[in-house]
This record gives structure tokens, sequence and C-alpha cells, in this order.
């Protein structure tokens, strides 16, 4: 039996680890650059919580509280693991930060250099591979296994590019500022790119059953406004702040009653979130003025192509491949592609958008992506290959970690 | 913090310019030194003699191995360094952008490892 009181704790703990992890990571690593670090004082900051808060009630100011520990807690390991000059001089950063600030800082005090640690993350001299993946785990405590899941890379590897990423940032002197603005566009893509993974995966939990991801694609909301109010002429930024709100506008009509998977084609769409549209519409509006097309922009106008056939009682699926061509041509991902072989296939018929999806599939790292194996378990099933389509079902049920999708795959599979 | 910026070119193409122009080449390293020193950034440097004066040693087995020329045969060689102060990989980057050799050549930025 848990108590209540281990209960509230534990609640409290889970809150303020969704709302303030990133911001008390950046706090921690501003000065001394080792966010590794941060994050090990921070995790025995909250091992502390769970221990202390149902005996001795949470606190009034949990993040306060968090950061006061993690701060003792990064200054014994820096004794633990530094020897001589070295340990001296984090010392000395520790303690002019702990001398800068109360010691116990309100959370309306502790400074956000949320947007300073996620520049570091994107810094040119970091991987391009890894600094999305980076900011997925330092500004928003993803672990490295979901983060690997999320990039199609295995665990391991991802486990490895991290640690490695995080000690490039401290040993090479990688600075936690935000650029300036001649910098800005430059620095600014792989900051996008970030933020919409960290949307992506918040977005595919719809049931909102773990709490992480539940707040993930407001999460990553929050940041697509935070880089749209610092950067307001930057259309990429408008546009990935569009796609998400048109994305998020559609979330509850994703799940009927009973928690089943609803596909676009047969969401209600009185279940759509009109203000949350009419707000994407706006930036994708502002976004266009400014004449520069971007990846953002397009995905963004897809959604606003969807809703407009909404309206419209039917989709326009001849512009929406019109689009994904122009994706294509941007990006050359093969999840674009199997977008664009579906819009296909809408527009001129299953067997056009199976030529499309064959050529795809011939990209490795769609072997083991769901959507791959289940957009060609439809397109089979309407061409008349019932026995192609039931082995494709098969393996796009085996893939899937959504036990709501999995139903709905398992289901399709039934009909044939 | 200390960084290195190690100067890698093709000394072949250098040797090879005309004398007027190998003396605006040595001119602009100078001011670079220079602006360096200004700023108060710079701790050393150095340009190397080239690779034809360039030993290799190498103990293996207990035995020395003695090789006459350069470590690396590569198209671009290492030919001089700046080391510098400053404080972090930003401030490092845009001086290493300034150097000439990222011009001609290229600039390896690394971060020393205090002893």
């Amino acid at each position: 039996m848990v108590r209540d009181g281990d209960r509230h704790a534990c609640a409290a703990a889970e809150r303020t680890a969704r709302q303030g992890y990133g911001k008390l990571v950046a706090f921690l690593a501003h000065r001394t650059r080792d966010v590794a670090a941060a994050e090990d004082a921070l995790s025995e900051a909250f091992a502390a919580a769970l221990a202390d808060w149902p005996s001795q009630g949470v606190p009034d100011r949990p993040e306060a509280w968090l950061l006061t520990v993690a701060r003792r807690k990064a200054a014994d390991g820096a004794r633990r693991r530094r020897r001589g000059e070295e340990a001296a001089s984090h010392l000395r950063l520790l303690a002019e930060e702990l001398a800068e600030g109360d010691a116990e800082p309100s959370e309306a005090q502790i400074p956000d250099h949320r947007l300073a640690l996620i520049f570091a993350c994107a810094h040119p001299a970091i991987d391009e591979r890894i600094r999305a993946p980076l900011m997925l785990q330092a500004v928003l405590g993803f672990d490295a296994a979901t983060i690997a899941s999320a990039f199609l890379v295995p665990p391991a590897a991802m486990a490895q590019r991290l640690v490695r990423a995080k000690t490039k940032i401290r040993e090479a002197g990688i600075p936690f500022r935000v650029p300036e603005r001649s910098e800005m566009l430059d620095r600014l893509e792989p900051v996008l790119e970030a933020i919409y993974a960290a949307f992506s995966e918040g977005w595919a939990d719809p049931a909102g059953t773990e709490a992480r991801r539940r707040n993930l694609a407001d999460e990553a909301i929050w940041l697509g406004r935070l880089v749209v109010s610092l950067l307001p002429d930057e259309p990429e930024a408008l546009g990935l702040l569009a796609l998400m709100l048109f994305a998020e506008a559609r979330r509850d009509a994703r799940r009927n009653a009973c928690g089943d998977y609803v596909p676009l084609a047969d969401q209600d769409l009185r279940l759509w979130d009109a203000p949350l549209i009419g707000e994407a519409e706006t930036m994708l509006l502002r976004a266009s003025r400014m004449d520069v097309v971007g990846r953002y922009q397009l995905e963004a106008a897809v959604q606003s192509a969807h809703v407009v056939g909404w309206r419209a009682g039917r989709a326009d699926w001849a512009a929406i491949a019109c689009l994904y061509d122009a994706l294509m041509a941007l990006t050359d991902s093969p999840v674009v592609a199997i977008n664009r072989a579906i819009a296909v296939a809408e527009a001129e018929g299953a067997a056009a958008g199976l030529v499309l999806l064959d050529a795809a599939g011939q990209d490795a790292r769609l072997r083991e992506y769901q959507p791959y194996w289940a957009s060609r378990a439809e397109l089979l099933r309407r061409v008349g290959d019932r026995g192609g389509a039931d082995e494709a079902y098969q393996l796009a049920v085996g893939l899937e970690a959504d036990p709501a999708i999995r139903r709905f795959l398992q289901q399709r599979r039934d009909t044939l | 913090m200390k960084y290195m910026l190690l100067i890698y070119a093709n000394e072949g193409a250098f040797q090879a310019l005309p004398k007027a122009e190998a003396e605006r080449g040595l001119a602009a390293y100078i001011a670079y030194t220079e602006a360096l020193e200004k700023a108060g950034v710079r701790v050393a440097s150095n340009r190397l003699r080239p690779i034809a004066n360039a030993t290799t040693v190498r103990i293996a087995e207990g035995k020395t191995n003695v090789l006459n020329g350069p470590y690396a045969d590569t198209r671009e060689q290492l030919g001089g360094y700046y080391l510098i102060d400053v404080a972090d990989l930003d401030a490092a980057m845009s001086w290493a952008a300034r150097c000439p050799g990222a011009s001609h050549g290229a600039v390896e930025v690394r971060p020393i490892w205090e002893m």
C-alpha cells in the first residue's frame, strides 16, 4: 500500500520534474558547462525529494528546494571526481554562482537559461546527428532509450553519442549563450528540428498515459512560441509553430470514447480545436508573407490543406501531393516519401501510390518503421493483394508500441 | 580557456607563390599575430619549417625507428600554431576564422588539456 503522503510527494516530484527539469539543468550547467554533472546532481536531488517529502511534507517551493540540494550534490560530485586545480576552478564557479543568487532562490527568481542551453546543444561544433537528441535529454529529461526509438537509432549507440556530446560541450568550452542576430539564422535550424522532434514524441502518446510525454507537446509548443517571440521575422520558426498548432488542434479527435485510435479520414471534425487552427493559420499567413519557403511552412501547409478539405467536405489530395513533392525536394526524408505515396494514392489511385511506396522502401531505415508497413498494407488491400496486405499488417502490428494503434492495425488486418 | 589553433596548409603551394604574393601572405600573418597580441589573447605562436626538415621518431619493440619526413604524408601539413587564451569555443572559433591559414588551408581548434 502506498500512503497518501507518498503519493502526494511522488506527484509533486513528478510535476516539478516535468515543469522545471530543463530550467534546473540549464541553471546548474550554464557556468560549469557540465551538463552530465548537472543531470546527475538533479537526479540525486529528485531521489532525495522522494525520500524526504513523504515524511517532511512537500516544500512550498519545490523547484528551489531541488536546486539547493542539486547544487550541494554538484559540489560534492566535483570534489569526488576532480582533483587539484581543475576541482578548484570548478568549485570556484559553483561558489560564484551561490554568491550571485540568493542561497534559496524563489522559483520566480531562478534565471531561465533554457534558451542558452538549447543553443549550446545545437552548437555547430556538436555533431549534427546528436543536436536534437541532446536537447531532448538536457532540456526535457528524456532517457537515451526513448530518444533512440524516436530517431531510429540503436539505444546503445544513442547513449554513447549523448555522452560524447556532453563531454565536448564541457571540454571544448562550448558557451551557454543566445547567439547574436547575425549568427541566429545558421544556428536556428537545428533548434527548430529538435523542437519538432520533441513535439512528435509527445504527439505519439495521445492517450496521455505517460506524464513526461503528455507534457512534451505542450513544452515543444512553448519552446516554439519562445523562439517566435525572439525571432518574429523568421518564417521557418513561424512555420514550425503553425505546424505544431495544427497537429495539437486534432489531438482529441485521434481517440474515440473507448480510447481506440481514429485515423484522420474517420475523425469527428467537430472535435478539432477551432481557435488553435485559427492561430495556426495566422502564423502560416505571417510566414508566407516573408516569401521564403521552407520545410516547416510546407508541412504546415499540408495541415492547412486538410483543414480546408474538412471545410469543403473533400480533401484536395492533388494539392497535398504537390506540397509533398516540394517537401521531398527539400528534405529527401523517407518519412515524407511515405506521406507523398499516400497522397498520390488518394489522388491517382492505389497502384500509383504503391509504385512510390516501393521506391521509398529501398531505404533500409524504413524496414522497422511501422507506418511504412501499415501504409503498404492499406494500399495492397486496395489493389486486391490480400496476401501481401496480411503480411504487411502483421509486420506493422509487430513493430507498433502503442496498444491503441496496435488494436487498430489488428482490426484492419481482421477485416481483410 | 586555452586553445591551440593548428594551421594545416599545402606548403608546396605557398613556396610556389610569386615573391610579392608570398610577402603579402606573410604580412597577413604578422598583422594577425599583432591583432591577437593587442587583444591580449596570444600565449604563444610559431611557424614551423618545411616538412623536408622533419624527422619522425618512434620506438617499437625497444628499437628506435627514425623516419626522414613528417608523421603523416598528407597533402596539407601542420605549418604553424597559435596558442590563445579566450573565454570559450565561440571566441576561439572566431579567431580561427580570422587566421590567414583558414583561407589558404584549414585551422584545427583544440582545447588545451591543462597539466
